[in-house]
């Protein structure tokens, strides 16, 4: 029985942490860590229980900050993280991933990969990426153009998945040497009609793998909801009987390859709340082909808040835990795999991910 | 046997640094003598003495971040900028960052 359950979060002022029992049902929050520092992606090293976080603040530049004691201390570091004398500075790191062997990946803006074998004290850039032939025709999304996703292979340590918004999904076989991108069925609504299926560009929002199944992908893009199961060669779409094509989080359960979340939004252009101010989970338990929408205990009226890209996860629990959290600093949770739901925490800064570790 | 003599000690300044930037170094002070006859050696002194305190305060262009403010006798300052022995130089937060 797990002893304890966390829930990670990143927002626009520092890190929060929530703690619980395996009943998920009180949770002691504590924060914001991080020196109130914009911090874009918070994570946990379930080997070991380190906690990362990838921000970046105005003043100082972007850093990496690390925890070993569950959040209590905090160390930072962005040593090695620059493409170089006379490129573009690093605005801020992004998003986050732990590798086999302790390895850690991080993205950041302007787009482009880094990996650390010390635990995140320095950085080593993964230059293939930006040498792609695509990359002078890289265009930023409406927040800049930045590498908000790394979806590792479990247990082939040369392949890896990157989105960027918004060049689309690129993929590795090499361990980083060289990448494809990966977009074929997704659209760019954006573009002239006859343009709208390019080989890179997308604005893809958030990637995920499905459990136990690597080629198995979800991808919730700026212009629709997708799976893949040819690790991302092809992509089809899985937004029939969702109320919108716009959102910007995906989670998938962690042990049913065939369960998925996602929170569609009313549309780019209409506010980009949840759709009629009632706010809704949706899950497929088979792969997109149907959709259920959960919202028992989310409100239901006047509710026009925003989940944004990293905001939404599970927990490994059995039933699995659900979260996510609000632009408008509410996090909600659910203990029963999204069937019913509970305000944990709100009157937070702007949440940026969510993110769970459970320690046995 | 002829003697070497004595290096010269390296000329100091007075650095005074931002609040900001003191709590993301723990044992970091508000005021602390460094030798350097330019800005840029100072940023080197700087993070000789609390490591990473460079990357805080410089990007990779390399320039002195574009919301971080150096001021050499009430004069905005560069990397380039050089520095009088026992000059004071002021490392700010500037407004446009927040």
């Amino acid at each position: 029985m797990a002893k304890k359950v966390l829930v990670l979060l990143g927002t626009k002022k520092g890190a929060f942490v929530l703690e619980s029992d395996a009943r998920r049902r009180s949770w002691d929050l504590s924060g914001p860590f991080c020196e109130t520092w914009p911090m874009n992606h918070v994570i946990a090293d379930p080997a070991t229980g380190t906690i990362y976080g990838a921000g970046g603040n105005e003043w100082f530049g972007p850093a990496v900050w690390k925890s070993t004691d569950l959040g209590k201390t905090w160390t930072h570091s962005s040593q090695g993280l620059t493409y170089g004398e006379g490129e573009q500075p690093i605005k801020s790191a992004w998003s986050l991933a732990p590798g086999a062997g302790g390895r850690l990946y991080a993205g950041v803006e302007p787009a482009g990969l880094f990996r650390s074998d010390d635990g995140g004290q320095s950085w080593q850039h993964v230059a293939g990426l930006r040498n792609h032939p695509s990359r002078p025709h890289w265009q930023p999304g409406g927040g800049g153009l930045i590498l908000h996703s790394i979806v590792l292979h479990p247990s082939d340590s040369k392949q890896a998945w990157i989105g960027i918004s918004s060049a689309g999904v690129f993929h590795t076989a090499d361990g980083g040497e060289t990448w494809e991108p990966r977009n074929r069925g997704t659209r760019s609504d954006y573009m002239p009609e006859d343009q709208r299926y390019p080989e890179y560009g997308q604005c893809v929002h958030c990637l995920v793998m499905a459990s136990g199944m690597p080629d198995r992908l979800y991808q919730q893009n700026h212009c629709g909801m997708y799976r893949s199961d040819d690790g991302g060669r092809s992509w089809q779409s899985i937004e029939a009987g969702l109320p919108s094509s716009f959102g910007f989080p995906v989670a998938a359960h962690p042990r049913d390859p065939e369960t998925a979340y996602l929170l569609p939004l009313n549309g780019d252009i209409a506010g980009r709340f949840v759709p009629e101010g009632k706010a809704a989970v949706w899950r497929t338990r088979d792969a997109g082909a149907t959709w259920q929408d959960l919202r028992e205990g989310l409100p239901q009226k006047n509710a026009f808040l925003g989940v944004l890209r990293q905001a939404m996860a599970t927990d490994r629990l059995d039933p699995a835990g659900v979260y996510f959290g609000t632009s408008s600093g509410s996090l909600f949770a659910s203990a029963d795999e999204g069937e019913s739901w509970n305000c944990i925490a709100q009157h937070l800064p702007t949440i940026t991910s969510v993110e769970t570790l459970v320690i046995e | 046997m002829m003697q070497r003599a004595s290096p010269a000690a390296e000329p100091e300044v007075l650095v005074h640094l931002a609040p900001a930037l003191v709590r993301l170094f723990p044992d970091a002070e508000r005021q602390v003598k460094v030798a350097g006859s330019t800005v840029a050696e100072v940023m080197d002194a700087l993070d000789t003495r609390w490591p990473g305190m460079r990357d805080r305060l410089c990007d990779s262009r390399p320039a002195i971040r574009r919301h971080i403010n150096v001021f050499v006798n009430g004069e905005r300052a560069t990397l380039a900028t050089g520095l009088a022995p026992g000059a004071e130089v002021w490392v700010l937060t500037a407004i446009s960052g927040g």
